[in-house]
């Protein structure tokens, strides 16, 4: 585990260096990773998009210190990972919440590990819970919520560990397109406040724009980085700017040339 | 069976009315059921099918059981069987998580232990008595010792595969929380391992009341399984048939403790909806 504090606001610098990343199936070896470079600055946003298997959970997973890469290493504000860590909170695709956990209690569950005082801990449940709209249901368990609920109690169970790093995949592919806004609407609030590093997945061009401060495009399987395009947008966006729109289908255009190869 | 919660939420009516319509199910079908048998050995009575004696009517079997409990007798057999069972089947279930527990978690020490186990449990646990007599002994501590024996391995396999099959990804989600080794260990893996360890709880109590019967045919002084013995060697069937109605009833007895236990510690699998 990594010795890297963890950070109230403010987030760190995440390095990936030359990460290959190969898996073994039928004892023959198949690049899912090639030669992955990116420098994530402090407290920047950056969007991962690609088709359908080129590897961006994989890349997050290694990130998180899940999986070892194959080549090449990750570094956190200078020093290598060596496994998870709370500095660097996973919001994750399959949402993983402790079934046996009610809903808030999910969310207190790294704040409690860090032994924070149970006064303080019901400060902070109280805070994510209404953040992502569920103070009604915090007495529930997993069972009982609908996907883009357990999806929202993920990702304030990851805030509320205030990691310096959150790794997000696709964590609002659960919602309905009203929620999605508002919840991207509100992580874009967070990250003004907040300035976390935040690596965030999603298929949704229009999500990235909106929330990136760059947008890394990765090639179909095996993936490496195609084009990365920095986002020179104001800190609140509009989503029916002309340089929005632009950025939008300049992208679309690139995404579109990948997506067709995974169909050829 | 309503709890406190259901009671705040609806009253001594509502959500309580299906289950009040199970329960009379359940006691009109013991009735009925007791109906049946008085009519049967009514029957044979009546019509001298056989000697009466073999068939005692259910009256007949209450009315040794009660008599049984009133002069004392009945309260030292079930005192003996349910010590035995209590002692045997705790030091299984202990030993069955003692050595699952970190089976499931270590490859190294499944490995370890698996050729072991995989060599006794074929054998039936009663080709193993008369060995643990001859050990042991034909008092208390066989009983005992065969109790856990044949109660150890059920527990033990469903414990090592209940921690086997904690998803992964919890254990991710956790240790990118912060948990280490000894918290990933109390506080995700038993939870998640806690239903189908008590599945495993659940058939080494029913496996208890099962195979203390047969260690009390050989050798006992007491316990129920010897007043069924003792029964059969003077054709006292009401005593037989009484002694194995208490029985049926002490293991229903048993299970219901597991359920309680389930239904406390598992709510989160069936929450009560609201
Ligand atoms: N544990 C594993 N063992 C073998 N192959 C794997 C494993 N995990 C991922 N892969 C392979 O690596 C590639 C990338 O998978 P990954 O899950 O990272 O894709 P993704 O970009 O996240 O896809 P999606 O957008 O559908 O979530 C796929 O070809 C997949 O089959
Ligand atoms: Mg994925």
């Amino acid at each position: 585990m990594s010795t890297v504090g963890v950070g109230g606001a403010g987030g760190a610098r995440v390095q990936i260096e030359g990460v290959h990343k190969s898996f073994t199936l039928d004892g023959r070896s198949a690049p899912a990773l090639i030669d992955i470079s990116l420098e994530v600055q402090t407290g920047e946003l950056l969007c991962l998009l690609g088709p359908s298997g080129c590897g961006k959970s994989t890349l997050l997973n290694i990130v998180a210190g899940f999986l070892p890469p194959t080549g090449g290493r990750v570094l956190v504000d200078g020093s290598p990972i060596t496994g998870p860590g709370p500095e660097r909170g996973v919001v994750f695709q399959e949402y993983v919440l402790f079934p046996w956990l009610t809903v808030a209690q999910n969310i207190e569950f790294g704040p409690r590990l860090m032994g924070v005082p149970a006064a303080r801990c019901r400060e902070i449940t109280a805070r994510y819970l209404e953040m992502v709209g569920l103070s009604e249901h915090a007495t529930k368990f997993p069972v009982q919520l609908s996907g883009g609920m357990k999806q929202r109690v993920a990702i304030a169970r990851a805030l509320a560990n205030s990691p310096s790093i959150v790794l997000m995949d696709e964590p609002f592919g659960a919602l309905d397109a009203q929620t999605r806004e508002v919840m991207q609407e509100e992580l874009s609030r967070i990250q003004r406040v907040e300035h976390k590093t935040i690596v965030f997945v999603t298929h949704s061009i229009r999500e990235a724009v909106y929330l990136a401060d760059r947008v890394v495009v990765m090639t179909s399987s095996p993936g490496r980085i195609k084009e990365v395009f920095p986002i020179k947008l104001p800190e609140t966006r509009n989503r029916f700017a002309p340089e929005f729109t632009h950025y939008e289908s300049e992208i679309t255009r690139v995404v579109k040339e990948e997506v067709a190869k995974v169909h050829e | 069976m309503s709890t406190v919660t259901d009671l705040v939420q609806w009253g001594l009516r509502g959500a309580s009315q299906p289950r009040r319509r199970a329960l009379a199910l359940r006691v009109g079908a013991v009735l009925a059921f007791l109906g049946l048998w008085s009519l049967a050995s009514g029957l044979v009575v009546l019509l001298d099918l056989f000697n009466p004696i073999f068939l005692a009517g259910p009256w007949l079997v209450l009315g040794k059981v009660v008599q049984l409990a009133a002069n004392g007798q009945l309260w030292e057999h079930v005192g003996a069987t349910l010590l035995r069972v209590l002692v045997g089947f705790t030091s299984g279930a202990v030993l069955a998580l003692a050595l699952g527990l970190p089976a499931g978690h270590f490859r190294a020490v499944r490995n370890a232990l698996e050729p072991i186990v995989e060599l006794f449990r074929p054998i039936p646990p009663l080709a193993m008595l008369p060995l643990f007599i001859v050990w042991v002994g034909i008092g208390e501590t066989s009983k005992i010792t065969f109790i856990t024996y044949a109660t150890f391995f059920p527990m033990f396999l469903t414990t090592v595969h209940a921690v086997q099959q904690v998803d992964p990804l919890l254990l991710r989600a956790a240790s990118s929380l912060g948990a280490r080794r000894t918290q990933l260990f109390f506080r995700v893996v038993l939870p998640a391992a806690l239903p189908e360890i008590l599945t495993g709880i659940r058939l080494g109590v029913a496996l208890s009341f099962f195979v203390i019967v047969i260690s009390e045919f050989i050798g006992a002084e007491q316990g129920l399984g010897y007043l069924i013995n003792d029964g059969r060697n003077f054709f006292l069937v009401p005593q037989m048939l009484g002694a194995a109605i208490v029985l049926g009833l002490l293991g229903y007895g048993g299970n219901a403790l597991v359920v309680l236990l389930e239904r406390r510690w598992l709510r989160w699998e069936h929450p009560p909806s609201a």
